[in-house]
């Protein structure tokens, strides 16, 4: 009978030992992941004449209205980097966040039709989401470039990129393990009450105040920084402007926690969605 | 034992009815803590079986209840039951969709299902696309699409439109490029529900050919799902009939069928194979009793033998019993009359009409019956005296054509072929 017990490649059974996290499996179906990327990216843009162009627009009205709300009419500090740079690389980042973060976050609602129907590893769903952002914040990320060299080379504005542009990718990659391990946290725990999804939509709003999106940290009064600086997102675009407009209050100390912060956050954003996805189909 | 692939386990699944409030929440936490103290989940223990028409005392009920079978590598294991039985559970939890309450099941090898095909279709994308993103959810390579992907076309036989999006497809195209996939999968256990149902006669040829391939040429094991007892006769070498969430009859596909038609034909309830007893107090005629003598189930290709017993009061000359077979809509079909005889008081006759085989098709029919005197008036008609259904002898495999034969009537014409 022991010998027998090996062959199995497939056992099903009720319960699962929380921390069978079944990473090796998700990675046995990375190829689904880029087909799961490809028909967001292809399926989205179809029958559409504008196709991305759709892309640029809310940024740049997003950008105007905060130059106007909080740079002309509040007066707000921009760490002495010219108003639309600074709120385009808070609002570039940050729509990257929150992008994922509420896609995610439904993720069991939006693909129960196809949970129903066939089994392959659930965290496919939200790994393809991140990864599918990417290309929408990356033609984002271009229109910033873009603002940015308009300013360096026309304009005698004080931007300067530093040696911390090199962490670019790394941000990028803290900011979407946020996003995927608070958005997975949430869906998990929204299958089957749904009273946190109201909670959702409003949330996203106030993470962004106590974000360093339209404020800079270095404006924070002394007495709340501890505040803004708790959220492990404050580090990532700190960070982010230090590389890219050369002003950031951000040090090393800082991103290490915010990765900390992240790593755990993903981790009991796995066991939690590992949890539900095995019988969330009963009360979906 | 080494050829069993699947093995499944006193597998049990229990639902939760009724809506999610905050008593689920209640009941979730209570479960929660006798779980942490290391007791038995009471709710686990309370449950009722399935059954759909009766009212339970519990807000839980067991879709499956302790289901143990082995299935062996290379073998077309029929499932059947009516609606409810708990087959498509059993198929949730085999395909993994969603996870046992206690039990296991093992396998070897890949499960692939066809519970719904075209999963993950996207209407935007082109028939290709699909083939991609169809194939890779039910867990195929990229280089093992690739390799089959002319195979997939050509089976589907949708070339012209295979870089047209989906949603422009009809949906016997959509249906025939799903299955497409799904057949070229090749698990090592297919898992397949009621694609029989959808699809023309010629795609059901090829979609039951492929089937027969998988398992008898590369000695692959399928699961056939379906309420179309010709194909599960066809094509199953075992058969498990399913019935309030347990199993009822695990064995021989004909026994099986025979069984689950004996039981849970639509409406079966509704069929009296014993009839009402029909008084005419004026005549002194008494039908007493009418009954069918097949049992448990009538084929199209045995003879119905339906009996009647008759009991006299009173003394007639000529009398005659006629009999009516009508379809379950009331069309009269046919009448079949006994020859006259004579009646004495306080004698009784027992009558059987034998309607031939090969007449009357799969379907549900009504008798009712006539007194006749001196071949001329009627003294009493019946109204409708019994119930009885007829269903298809699955063994007349004379069409490769898994629906039923149409038409009021089953009747073997000759036809003649001559070369002019």
């Amino acid at each position: 009978m022991q010998i027998e017990k090996e062959n199995w490649s497939l056992v099903i059974e009720p319960n699962e030992k929380w921390w069978n996290l079944r990473l090796k499996e998700i990675w046995s179906y990375r190829e689904l992941v880029l087909i799961f990327v490809r028909r967001d990216i292809v399926a989205v843009y179809k029958q559409t004449i504008l196709g991305p162009l759709w892309f640029f627009l809310a940024p740049i009205f997003t950008v105007i209205a905060y130059n106007f709300v909080f740079g002309s009419i509040a007066g707000m500090s921009t760490d002495g980097i010219p108003g639309p740079v600074f709120y385009l690389s808070g609002t570039t980042l940050w729509g990257y966040f929150s992008t994922c973060f509420t896609a995610t976050s439904n993720t069991f609602t939006d693909n129960a039709a196809i949970f129903g129907k066939v089994y392959f590893p659930r965290m496919i769903a939200p790994i393809a989401t991140v990864v599918s952002t990417l290309f929408k914040f990356g033609v984002q990320l271009l229109m910033f470039f873009s603002l940015l060299a308009y300013y360096m080379i026309f304009t005698d504005a004080n931007i300067e990129i530093t040696k911390w542009a090199w962490l670019f990718p790394l941000l990028v990659v803290m900011m979407g393990g946020l996003a995927l391990g608070v958005g997975i946290i949430l869906s998990a725990l929204t299958t089957k009450y749904r009273d946190l999804k109201n909670f959702i939509g409003f949330g996203v709003t106030l993470l962004m105040y106590v974000s360093p999106v339209i404020y800079p940290v270095s404006a924070v009064p002394d007495s709340y920084k501890w505040f803004v600086k708790f959220n492990p997102i404050s580090p990532i675009i700190e960070a982010f402007r230090l590389g890219f407009t050369g002003v950031g209050t951000v040090d090393a100390i800082d991103l290490v926690y915010s990765g900390a912060f992240i790593s755990v956050v993903l981790l009991i954003g796995i066991i939690l969605f590992h949890r539900v996805e095995r019988t969330f189909m009963d009360t979906v | 034992m080494s050829d069993t692939i699947i093995s499944v386990e006193n597998l049990s699944k229990q639902y939760r009815l009724g809506m999610v409030g905050s008593g689920t929440l209640r009941e979730d936490l209570l479960g929660w803590w006798y779980r942490v103290r290391g007791k038995e989940d009471p709710y686990l223990k309370i449950g009722d079986t399935n059954t759909r028409d009766t009212k339970g005392n519990s807000d839980y009920v067991w879709a499956l209840k302790d289901v143990n079978f082995d299935v062996k590598q290379g073998e077309v294991l029929g499932i059947i039951g009516k609606n409810g039985a708990g087959k498509s559970t059993l198929l949730k939890l085999l395909s993994r969709v969603t996870a046992p309450t206690t039990g296991t099941i093992k396998a070897k090898g890949r499960i692939a299902s066809l519970l719904e095909v075209g999963t993950g279709f996207h209407p935007e994308l082109t028939g290709k696309e699909n083939i991609y993103l169809n194939g890779s959810i039910m867990g195929m390579k990229r280089a093992e699409i690739t390799s089959k992907l002319d195979e997939i076309i050509d089976f589907a036989g949708v070339e012209r439109y295979i870089d047209t999006p989906v949603k422009r497809y009809s949906s016997g195209m959509y249906v025939r490029l799903a299955f497409a996939v799904a057949a070229h999968l090749e698990p090592e256990i297919l898992i397949v529900d009621e694609v029989l149902s959808v699809g023309d006669a010629e795609f059901q040829k090829k979609a039951i050919g492929k089937m027969e391939d998988v398992s008898a040429g590369q000695g692959r094991t399928v699961l056939f799902v379906s309420h179309n007892m010709k194909a599960v006769s066809a094509m199953c070498s075992r058969t498990i009939l399913m019935q309030d969430g347990n199993i009822a009859f695990n064995g021989n596909t004909d026994e099986a069928i025979e069984k689950y038609l004996g039981v849970s034909e639509e409406n079966w309830d509704l069929l009296h194979y014993s009839g009402k007893p029909e008084t005419d107090s004026h005549s002194g005629i008494h039908l007493t009793e009418v009954h069918i003598l097949n049992k448990p189930i009538i084929k199209t290709t045995q003879e119905v033998l339906v009996e009647v017993t008759l009991k006299f009061s009173e003394s007639h000359d000529m009398f005659h019993l006629n009999l009516f077979v009508l379809t379950a809509d009331g069309i009269n079909l046919f009448q079949a009359s006994t020859e006259t005889f004579k009646t004495a008081p306080n004698t009784s006759k027992k009558i059987v009409f034998r309607i031939p085989s090969n007449l009357l098709n799969s379907n549900q029919y009504k008798t009712s019956f006539n007194f006749v005197l001196n071949k001329s008036k009627t003294i009493h008609a019946s109204r409708e005296t019994l119930r009885f259904a007829i269903v298809e002898d699955l063994n007349n495999h004379d069409l490769l054509w898994y629906g039923r034969t149409p038409g009021l009537l089953s009747v073997k014409i000759p036809a003649e072929i001559i070369s002019i």
